[in-house]
């Protein structure tokens, strides 16, 4: 090696493989990759050392690493229970500060829990429980009695509260009174209509990097890492900030969409502001993460292919593929029973690629906002809920039914604007583009200790199509 | 602080009165929760509820405010709230109507106060005012002066 800086190694703990990247950090080239099998319900250390092993293959020799950072989403996933006030208000900002923490979302809960509620939470065995309700001043009462009822629970997870700061004192003494872990932040929505989703995003990191790692068994193999830093969904949605807004001397790609669409689920995050693109447009609603997270749970390639079955319909499949209904049929229960497989005859092939389009397109319709016409008796108005993402320059497509296909530009185009439906808010005419090598978790990592040379392998290897 | 939740009620858009009483209202050392024009009914509960309002008032410019606010009070009620204070004001109904008519049938709803237009803020503040003081004391409203 002539690097005058060394090398970076990104360790990904994934639910299926442990994954690595290594990286060089004078120019942000990738060095390698390298895979092991997921081990964590065993000794996690087995998966990496066979990670590394791979790696060490495809390099000739494993450089010595200035950095070995880590992230997380085995075990499950930093599995996530949210308990708000309304459902619309101060549930659904718990619901999102969740997501963008990188959680696993299991439950959401709103208003005063019943005993059935109370039941039903720890029947769920979370990591963490996000409580909110109550704007810093408002409804003190829900919060505090939500809150007695879970100290006086068999549950025993961490609980971050970010709800009502009139109401903090008594939540965190109920919940230390009981002895179990608790760690106040600032609200989820300190003032109506205001949604404020950093210190309970930065509370529930804390959360993870004190107490899940070690409970989930990662810190098993700390000899191979020197720090896990972030759930592997935060990793990818700080990457594509980092990739958004450029750093120092070096520009960024702009506002951008990234859609990430996977086996279990499919991802969609966007770093923009929202705001709409025309004038003289109301928006309505709770205000949007500049950072935001959606994941469809129904929406995945093999897990959950009836999922896609379902919401696209047979027919639309069929169409695009050019198969029979019934040969949809008989494909959709084949991949779901072997959900390592990857599609091999021409028709598989073309299942594949119209049921990605469905996920993709369905999953960027919901994280979208939309635009609505109210007649006034002034005239129509046009109301906004969600974020406007019309004027886009990016949409980054990673997983592997891009990754694998000979037109990932064909399938990714499904994210695009529809004249069909003119109130979706999804991207008119953006640059399209991929993460081939699945980086976008490495980025977010390395953007910790090292954001310019992440930038750099953000900007040479996730690349136009 | 007393907190009260404003806006302008269905698909009106006249915004810039209930701006101007908004912003008296806070001068007048109340806590705001300003929803703006074009708000559902039940977007006012739901205000009501999470920021623990003590009062709403409600705007309606357009005339057909004697249609988007059928069971409102009922609203409240549902969600555990029906006790709350609820001011109406503003051009309430269409065509030439007494006054002391569209106020019975606004009170009949479960307004506590309805406001016809063009009242100043300074009645406003004045009547919160005097209404709070009342509850305070036990009694749904103060007597008129």
């Amino acid at each position: 090696m002539s690097a005058t800086r060394g090398a970076a190694l990104l360790i990904d703990f994934g639910s299926t493989y442990t994954k690595l990247r290594a990286i060089d950090l004078d120019d942000g080239h990738l060095l390698g990759h390298g895979q092991g099998p997921s081990t964590v319900t065993t000794d996690v250390t087995i998966g990496v050392d066979l990670a590394l092993a791979d790696l060490g293959r495809r390099l000739g020799e494993l450089p010595a690493f200035r950095y070995r950072l880590a992230a997380s989403s085995a075990a499950g996933g930093l599995r996530m229970v949210t308990v708000g006030l309304v459902k619309e208000l101060t549930a659904e900002a718990a619901r999102r500060a969740a997501l963008g923490a990188g959680a696993k979302l299991v439950g959401t809960f709103a208003y005063r829990l019943t005993r059935a509620d109370v039941g039903a939470i720890c029947g769920l065995a979370p990591d963490i429980l996000l409580l909110a309700g109550g704007t810093d001043g408002g409804n003190a009462e829900v919060i505090t009695a939500n809150g007695r009822a879970l100290a006086a629970s068999p549950l025993g997870c961490p609980v971050v509260v970010a709800g009502n700061r009139a109401a903090a004192d008594a939540v965190q003494a109920a919940f230390a009174a009981a002895g179990k872990p608790v760690m106040v932040c600032g609200n989820v929505m300190p003032e109506f209509g205001v949604l404020d989703i950093e210190p309970a995003r930065a509370a529930i990191r804390q959360v993870f990097i004190d107490r899940i790692v070690h409970a989930k068994g990662i810190d098993k193999a700390q000899g191979r890492f020197d720090r896990v830093l972030m759930p592997t969904p935060t990793a990818v949605l700080e990457g594509a900030r980092l990739l958004a807004e450029g750093r120092g001397g070096l520009a960024g790609l702009g506002p951008l969409l990234v859609v990430d669409i996977g086996g279990a689920t499919t991802d969609v995050h966007s770093i923009c502001d929202g705001r709409p693109s025309a004038p003289e447009v109301v928006v309505h609603g709770l205000p949007e993460p500049y950072a935001k997270r959606t994941v469809e749970g129904d929406l995945g390639m093999r897990h959950n292919i009836q999922g896609i079955v379902e919401v696209a319909g047979l027919e639309r499949l069929a169409r695009e593929s050019g198969l029979e209904p019934e040969r949809i049929r008989a494909l959709a229960e084949r991949f779901a029973r072997d959900v390592e497989r990857v599609p091999e005859t021409a028709a598989e092939v073309a299942f594949d690629r119209a049921l990605a389009r469905a996920a993709i397109e369905v999953a960027v319709r919901r994280h979208a906002g939309e635009v609505k016409t109210v007649f006034s008796a002034t005239g129509p108005v046009l109301v906004q809920t969600g974020k406007d993402l019309s004027d886009l320059p990016c949409v980054i497509g990673t997983g592997g039914a891009l990754v694998h296909s000979p037109n990932p530009a064909g399938i990714l185009a499904a994210a695009l604007a529809s004249a069909d439906e003119p109130g979706s808010l999804r991207p008119r005419a953006p640059r399209l583009y991929l993460d081939r090598e699945y980086l976008l978790y490495a980025v977010g990592l390395l953007a910790e200790v090292e954001p310019e040379a992440a930038l750099n392998m953000a900007l040479r290897h996730i690349t136009l199509l | 602080m007393k907190t009260l939740v404003t806006g302008v009620i269905g698909s009106d858009t006249h915004i810039v009165g209930n701006r101007i009483l908004s912003m008296a209202l806070e001068k007048a050392g109340y806590k705001v929760v300003g929803l703006g024009a074009l708000t559902p009914a039940e977007d006012f509960v739901k205000a009501a509820i999470e920021t623990d309002a003590d009062a709403v008032m409600v705007s309606s410019l357009y005339g057909q405010g004697e249609l988007d606010v059928r069971g409102f009070r009922d609203l409240f009620i549902e969600a555990g709230l029906g006790d709350i204070m609820i001011y109406i004001g503003g051009n309430l109904v269409v065509g030439k109507q007494q006054w002391g008519d569209v106020e019975r049938r606004f009170l009949a709803m479960g307004f506590d106060r309805a406001f016809p237009p063009g009242t100043r803020t300074e009645i406003v503040i004045d009547t919160l005012a005097r209404d709070f003081a009342a509850r305070a004391a036990g009694k749904r409203i103060a007597d008129s002066p």
